[in-house]
């Protein structure tokens, strides 16, 4: 849980991750909708086909399998992991034309809508299942158009879309860095996801940074990441001080 | 008209008949490009795909396809390259044509396919524009389409031998040299073949997110990219015997001697008992090593429909069977096996295909996931089903018109 896996990337001093407490997550969801409408993800009048279905920041019910009294649930929230493997992540990867990219600057693995040509590689190569494929056009409620953020483009049909850890907002700091004078590649900013949460189940940041809530917080003792086992180095890392929570986080962990 | 354009001293249907197979095949072929366009024009909703089956039946038949097709590369290989230190594969002669043709159906009619794939069509070229030199779909794309092209000039020279053309004196001329040069694209196609074949099994096995298809291997390439070259260099030369062998029975001629039907039973036979060795150690290798290693073992990636059975019939009835089926002298001898045989050399690599691509994805990774199951729509059965219909559209035009078997006369007086 140390974050070594940054240390291919020594000549970058930022690394944004999140730490997801499930201590503190209720599952209300608020993560989920927030991050649907801040990155304007379309949606349909029917979203029963949960495997169709547009969405950024999906919540997982754990269940602890045994019978009443002994029952537990806990709802796990999952965004793109913006796996910190070296040399590559599992999509950027195998992306064959570099629609899906990782800014070594940042660590952020990004897509790039316009250039995807929606061969779907990328989501079968994610075992974390981030990545949503834009099956129909996009369309919104007449009412709701005028409120899609307009830093955010949409995705067009036939391509593929995931979380971006609220690139946009990235960008929108370090303008305002700019600006101020200030050093653009040090800010922090708070993604969508982070900001709306009720109980502060999620905290964001440059795990780079030791001083930092989200690098204090990736090295608690409750801490474990979702399949370390494979190598990709998730910079997503979770929270949690049920034991049965943290067995299913990996295979055999 | 007709007539005029058959090769002099052998017999084919009469016209009539002809056209009625053609309209039928036509008809099957309008019905594929009616789904084909429903595809393009409503999206990829009218398929059976979705966010865990980003793959499905167009690239498994297209997987399937290309190793089917293998036939025209290697079979040139042997014949062109191989056959001076060989002279026993000089008997291929007789049949290396028909191989051209078919591998020319197969990897045109998969890159239609691929057209339909593809959620951005228009977005195709994207991938010689934007190249990412680390994906093996990069790879694929590179040498599918020079390889088609390397077909097109393998398959150009097989046209102007047709009476008419052949008559017509500077097509006789540019035909004649392009044979003389042919072995020339025979060996680039050989080279182009072993690559793209590789990494079309570089696809599933470089993705070590995936523990099903993930594989170690040497260097940069996993160790599928080795073991699909040799699976489809197993099944390729068969492909085209079977469709040889369809050939004969519908046009109730023979077309070969049955001396090139048992070299490429042997030939055949000793890669497919090779490629099962590897592939028994491949398989060996990943369920006690490299999957335990991600904390899984080789019961967590069978469950019903994808269950054991496919690892059984892929490896036992459609591996081990065949090898002694095509390398055992009395079976050979018999028709009827050495064509069961071809049949499930060809039948248990396009099973490998589809668990490397499909049961692949319907594995859960994360342990609070859930399996999937993955069921085609018509509007994927339908492009598929025309591939085959534009296949047997070319070969049935290529054996009226071309004289693409060499002792089809004599065998035939």
């Amino acid at each position: 849980m140390s974050g070594s896996a940054h240390s291919e990337h020594a000549e970058s001093k930022v690394r944004y991750g999140m730490v997801i407490d499930l201590d503190k997550c209720t599952g209300c969801g608020a993560c989920s909708v927030a991050c649907q409408q801040e990155n304007n993800v379309s949606f349909r009048p029917d979203e029963s086909d949960k495997l169709r279905t547009l969405s950024w920041m999906t919540l997982y019910r754990l269940e602890n399998g045994a019978g009443y009294p002994d029952y537990r649930a806990a709802m796990l929230p999952r965004p793109c992991m913006h796996c910190d493997s070296p040399h590559h992540s599992p999509c950027t990867f195998v992306c064959p034309v570099n629609a899906t990219i990782r800014d070594e600057h940042t660590g952020i693995v990004d897509h790039v809508a316009v250039r995807c040509i929606g061969c779907r590689y990328c989501m079968v190569a994610c075992p974390y299942h981030a990545r949503s494929f834009n099956w129909w056009d996009p369309k919104w409620p007449k009412s709701m158009e005028a409120m899609l953020t307009p830093e955010v483009s949409p995705r067009m049909r036939g391509v593929v879309e995931k979380c971006t850890f609220c690139h946009h907002r990235l960008n929108l700091a370090r303008d305002r860095a700019r600006l101020n004078g200030e050093d653009p590649d040090s800010v922090v900013y708070t993604p969508a996801c982070a900001e709306v949460c009720p109980t502060g189940a999620i905290t964001f940041g440059n795990l780079k940074d030791p001083n930092s809530d989200v690098a204090k917080l990736a090295k608690d003792p409750r801490a474990f990441r979702l399949l370390e086992k494979l190598h990709t180095e998730p910079k997503v890392y979770y929270l949690s001080s049920a034991q049965w929570i943290r067995r299913q986080s990996d295979n055999g962990l | 008209m007709d007539k005029a354009l058959i090769p002099e001293g052998v017999k084919r249907c009469p016209l009539p008949v002809f056209g009625l197979w053609l309209l039928f095949l036509l008809a099957v072929i309008a019905w594929g490009i009616y789904a084909g366009l429903t595809v393009l024009i409503k999206g990829l909703n009218v398929t059976g795909l979705n966010n865990y089956f980003g793959f499905g039946l167009y690239i498994t038949v297209d997987l399937g396809i290309i190793a089917l097709g293998a036939g025209a590369f290697f079979s040139g290989f042997m014949y062109y390259g191989l056959s001076r230190f060989f002279p026993k594969l000089k008997e291929l002669h007789k049949i290396i044509n028909l191989a051209v043709i078919v591998g020319f159906c197969c990897y045109t009619g998969a890159l239609l396919v691929l057209l339909l794939e593809i959620g951005q069509p228009l977005r195709g070229w994207f991938g010689y524009w934007h190249a990412n030199v680390h994906s093996m779909l990069t790879e694929v794309i590179f040498c599918i389409s020079c390889y088609a092209i390397v077909l097109v000039i393998e398959f150009v020279p097989i046209i102007l031998e047709n009476r008419k053309l052949d008559a017509v004196k500077p097509l006789h001329v540019f035909g004649h040299n392009l044979h003389e040069i042919m072995a020339i694209f025979a060996m680039t196609g050989t080279f182009l073949s072993f690559f793209h074949q590789g990494s079309l099994g570089g696809v599933p096995g470089v993705m070590f997110g995936r523990p099903f298809a993930y594989r170690t291997g040497f260097f940069i390439w996993p160790w599928t990219f080795f073991l699909f070259t040799l699976s489809a260099m197993a099944c390729g030369p068969a492909f085209t015997a079977l469709i040889c062998r369809i050939i004969e029975k519908v046009s109730n001629k023979k077309l070969v001697d049955r001396s090139v039907y048992e070299l490429i039973a042997k030939i055949t036979g000793s890669l497919l008992l090779i490629y099962l060795i590897l592939k028994t150690m491949d398989t060996l290798y990943w369920a006690l090593d490299t999957a335990p290693g991600f904390g899984l073992k080789l019961s967590d990636f069978y469950r019903e429909p994808y269950g054991m059975w496919l690892l059984f019939a892929e490896l036992g009835l459609c591996g081990v069977l065949p090898v002694i089926l095509l390398l055992t002298p009395q079976t050979r001898n018999s028709n009827g096996l050495l064509f069961l045989g071809f049949f499930l050399n060809c039948a248990g690599i396009v099973i490998n295909r589809f668990a490397m691509t499909v049961e692949a994805l319907a594995i859960p990774v994360m342990p609070f996931d859930q399996w999937a199951v993955y069921i085609p729509t018509w509007a994927e059965w339908a492009p598929c089903i025309a591939m085959l219909a534009y296949g047997a559209l070319i070969v049935s035009l290529s054996y009226r018109y071309l004289p693409i078997f060499p002792r089809e006369k004599e065998l035939n007086p």
